[in-house]
């Protein structure tokens, strides 16, 4: 399930972005995404990734990526030197998810960002009737044990978007079968039935 | 040849055998001195293919060779890289046609401060001119037009191997497909110029070096380029490495001798390892070759930096480091990295997590060899499509 999640994030992430274009991918994992943009978008792409096993499965698949901690390591990336750079569900696992997409900003022209949201009714319902930590498809980790230090939700990203002056040009609520726009006035519903949100900012 | 009779005799009989090509064209040296009509000694293994798309060009590191794999036929040893190259191996000798010459400098059939200076007629010493990492790469452009190679499918190299492979890459933009700097540096820092003095100065406090004269009298300043070896093999192991392999165990004694003998393994090891090189590498090339890589600092040569030296790339990068060197640091392959970010060209890079320190390039090293190949293999897909087109 997680999985087909991820495709449709990745097929949306993909939609949103222009053909012939230049995009970081950061936490590219083992190259997926910039397999299907090199694929179907002809993008030039890049990758950052931290974990030595998807930086080999990246380099086999013939895909550029440079191995290296995205929470330290993206000041060796010019300024505007990319269209777009994608951060893919990590924004909250960085010490300082702030600086982070600062820095993704300054990078690239433009940012999307995709975020599990904890506003989701199921994780809501978890915590409200059992008094527990939620544990979804999308949020597979216990308290302990979880990557996720900076959970946030739909409603939470855009308010900081609004707050940090941060345009943003297109936000999308994403579950396994459906996509559907999210704006102010929608926000509220959008932001309680859907499982990932996808902004692309900047 | 010189009428030697002693020490390099039989080896000056077998460098006779090997192959080499006559570069006639005439080479101005960084130093402001031409050289012309020299030899450049070389080796191929596999086969180059009818496209000429499968050719890889190897640089050799400060006591390498061109004998990269196989036996090599001077020493009767294996061939340096010997773990990467081959029949099977990470870089396929059954599908990749491999070219590895001996650097301007070495000792190797190649010219160098062995060879007799034609003003003289006697063994060049210290009359050998000073080279350069750039003046080595330059010689080699030769043997590309000579073998018809027009573009490489991929040149690689580590440590000083490295640092040719990215002088060429800047000299040469257009002429590799891809490259693979392993475990180098863009410019000497202060610790590795020191740590090549240490080995020069050994060379020169041995009485029997006597100002590089010694190549008159076919003898060889023995124990002072053992030593300098012992310098080098401290530098190409990791503490931890070190500890693991010899910690203080003792060889083949059950307690101290009391005396200045090899008591400690490791000593035993050193003094192994320096007493055999001397039996294989001439002590003049080591300072004139530890001289090039000290003098050696790409950014130098470009107003803009390095970022200017790697302006308008066409050749896709991998650069490889190892967590444990300490000889060519993480950061020092990452500041390439960020320099080749910077100009914008298309680089990809890996640091392999080992504790065997510099030496890892050239030992099984499985996470080494298993992202080198799947490198080489996906470049030389991506290089026959583009050909195609």
């Amino acid at each position: 399930m997680k999985n087909l999640e991820m495709k449709k994030e990745f097929k949306v992430i993909a939609d949103l972005l222009p053909n012939n274009t230049k995009v970081l991918d950061v936490g590219c994992g083992d190259g997926s995404l910039m397999y299907l943009l090199k694929k179907e978008k002809n993008v030039e792409v890049r990758g950052l990734e931290l974990n030595q096993g998807n930086v080999q499965e990246c380099i086999h698949k013939g895909l550029p990526v440079i191995q290296g901690n995205a929470e330290t390591e993206l000041h060796q990336f010019p300024d505007k030197s990319f269209d777009y750079v994608v951060l893919s569900q990590t924004l909250q696992a960085f010490y300082e998810p702030e600086k982070v997409l600062k820095n993704l900003l300054r990078i690239g022209k433009s940012v999307v960002i995709s975020i599990p949201n904890f506003g989701y009714w199921k994780v809501r319902t978890k915590l409200l009737f059992f008094g527990k930590m939620p544990v979804t498809k999308t949020l597979p980790n216990t308290w302990y044990n979880t990557p996720n230090l900076h959970m946030c939700t739909i409603k939470d990203l855009f308010d900081f978007c609004d707050e940090k002056n941060i345009n943003i040009k297109t936000a999308v609520g994403v579950n396994e079968n459906k996509t559907s726009i999210i704006m102010k006035s929608n926000l509220e519903i959008k932001n309680l039935f859907y499982k990932i949100g996808i902004f692309l900012i900047g | 040849m010189p009428s030697l009779a002693g020490l390099f005799f039989w080896m000056n009989i077998k460098l006779e055998n090997i192959k080499k090509l006559d570069v006639t064209k005439p080479l101005k040296l960084d130093c402001g001195k031409t050289i012309k009509d020299f030899p450049l000694a070389y080796e191929t293994y596999g086969k180059l293919s009818e496209n000429k798309d499968n050719a890889i060009l190897v640089f050799h590191a400060l006591t390498g060779d061109q004998f990269v794999t196989g036996t090599n036929p001077i020493t009767n040893k294996e061939g340096w890289w010997v773990t990467a190259v081959g029949p099977g191996k990470a870089i396929d000798t059954n599908k990749y046609f491999v070219i590895c010459a001996n650097v301007i400098g070495g000792c190797m059939g190649s010219l160098g401060p062995r060879n007799i200076n034609p003003d003289t007629k006697k063994p060049y010493g210290l009359d050998f001119p000073v080279i350069t990492i750039k003046d080595m790469v330059r010689a080699q452009e030769s043997l590309l037009e000579h073998l018809g190679i027009k573009k490489l499918l991929c040149a690689t190299g580590g440590s000083m191997g490295g640092m040719q492979l990215l002088q060429f890459c800047s000299t040469f933009p257009d002429k590799a497909f891809s490259a693979i700097p392993i475990a180098c540096s863009s410019s000497h820092s202060a610790q590795n110029i020191a740590l090549n003095e240490l080995a020069r100065q050994a060379i020169m406090a041995d009485p029997v070096w006597d100002n590089g004269k010694y190549v008159l009298k076919d003898v060889q300043p023995k124990n002072g380029l053992a030593v300098a070896r012992m310098v080098g093999h401290i530098s190409y192991l990791s503490e931890k490495g070190m500890q693991e392999k010899f910690g203080r165990k003792l060889q083949e004694r059950a307690d101290y001798e009391f005396s200045f003998n090899a008591d400690f393994q490791v000593e035993s090891y050193l003094r192994h390892q320096g007493y055999a090189f001397v039996e294989r590498f001439d002590a003049n090339s080591v300072l004139y070759i530890t001289r090039a890589m000290d003098y050696f600092d790409l950014s130098k040569q470009f107003k803009g930096g390095l970022v200017e030296a790697f302006k308008n790339q066409k050749t896709k990068f991998l650069i490889i480091s190892f967590s444990s060197d300490w000889l060519y640091t993480t950061k020092d392959n990452k500041d390439i990295v960020i320099a080749l970010n910077a100009s914008g060209a298309d680089v990809s890079y890996s640091e392999i997590i080992t504790d065997k320190g510099h030496d890892s390039f050239l030992l099984n090293e499985p996470q080494f060899l298993k992202t080198l190949k799947g490198f080489i293999d996906s470049m030389y897909e991506k290089f026959r499509n583009e050909k195609r087109i």
